[in-house]
């Protein structure tokens, strides 16, 4: 004679959904790369032509050529040595304002160099005159 | 005289509600991340020292500058005098919008100027130049 087994009722086993919730959890975490955008960051002059007078011993003249080369105040410099003059610059004249100006072709790394060296002088006042 | 003895406190974490919490916090990153929207164009960013990180995601625009001179908001691609036009809605939807200029190390300045222009005329003033970190 067989005997009958007794349905004893049925469960998930929920003792270790907390593990596969933390797996879960973790692999999300991990798999999502925040790449914030990051870079030099600049304001940009509004809009309409205003004229502001400034006094010429107040402005520093930088010109970058098609080569990337750099001509601060009418005087060839080198890249690197652009935020060592501009630091001097500003500490002996704190109302500087530097005008960068660009030849339209080029290159966009020179002048992405040529601002960051500013940034490295700590200068506030960048002036951005049109290339073309 | 007989004390009862007192009975015994359980003391166990109770983690039936366990799995509930961590599903929130599961459900909680995955709202909050923002995943990439468009894919932009293929650009070798210039490379700087002095770089910031830019806040909030959606208050960035990415305008795309290849050095072949496209560019492409958005993943559409567009003249450079017509940035001035899709940056009007933008910034009126969003007033403290910033631009992350995406500009190849190969693009010419005549060009990025001209960007400026245009995003001066509707006053997005906020502008990145993005670019990667330099290490000498």
């Amino acid at each position: 004679m067989a005997n009958k087994r007794r349905f004893k009722g049925g469960e998930i086993p929920t003792s270790s959904m907390a593990d596969i919730a933390f797996l879960l959890l973790i692999f999300f975490l991990v798999t999502t790369t925040i790449d914030t955008d990051k870079g030099l960051g600049i304001v940009l002059p509004p809009p309409g032509d205003m004229e502001i007078e400034i006094r010429k011993e107040n402005i520093l003249n930088c010109l970058i050529n098609s080569q990337g080369k750099v001509l601060l105040d009418e005087e060839p410099t080198n890249l690197e040595q652009i935020h060592r003059i501009v630091g001097e610059r500003l500490r002996s004249n704190d109302k500087l304002v530097v005008s960068v100006k660009a030849h339209p072709k080029t290159s966009y790394k020179d002048y992405v160099r040529v601002i960051d060296q500013l940034k490295m002088a700590d200068a506030k006042r960048i002036s951005i005159a049109n290339s073309n | 005289m007989k004390f009862s003895k007192k009975t015994k406190i359980s003391s166990e974490i109770p983690t039936a509600s366990m799995p509930d919490i961590i599903f929130m916090l599961l459900v909680f990153f995955m709202v909050t991340t923002v995943l990439k929207e468009y894919s932009g164009l293929p650009v070798n960013l210039p490379k700087a020292k002095r770089i910031e990180k830019l806040k909030s995601k959606r208050n960035t625009v990415q305008v795309w500058l290849s050095k072949d001179g496209l560019v492409s908001i958005d993943d559409r691609l567009m003249a450079a005098d017509d940035v001035s036009t899709v940056m009007y809605d933008k910034r009126l939807a969003n007033p403290q919008i910033v631009v992350s200029l995406k500009g190849d190390e190969e693009a010419e300045m005549g060009l990025v100027s001209k960007i400026h222009e245009n995003l001066r005329e509707v006053e997005a003033l906020k502008l990145n130049y993005s670019s990667k970190t330099l290490v000498e």
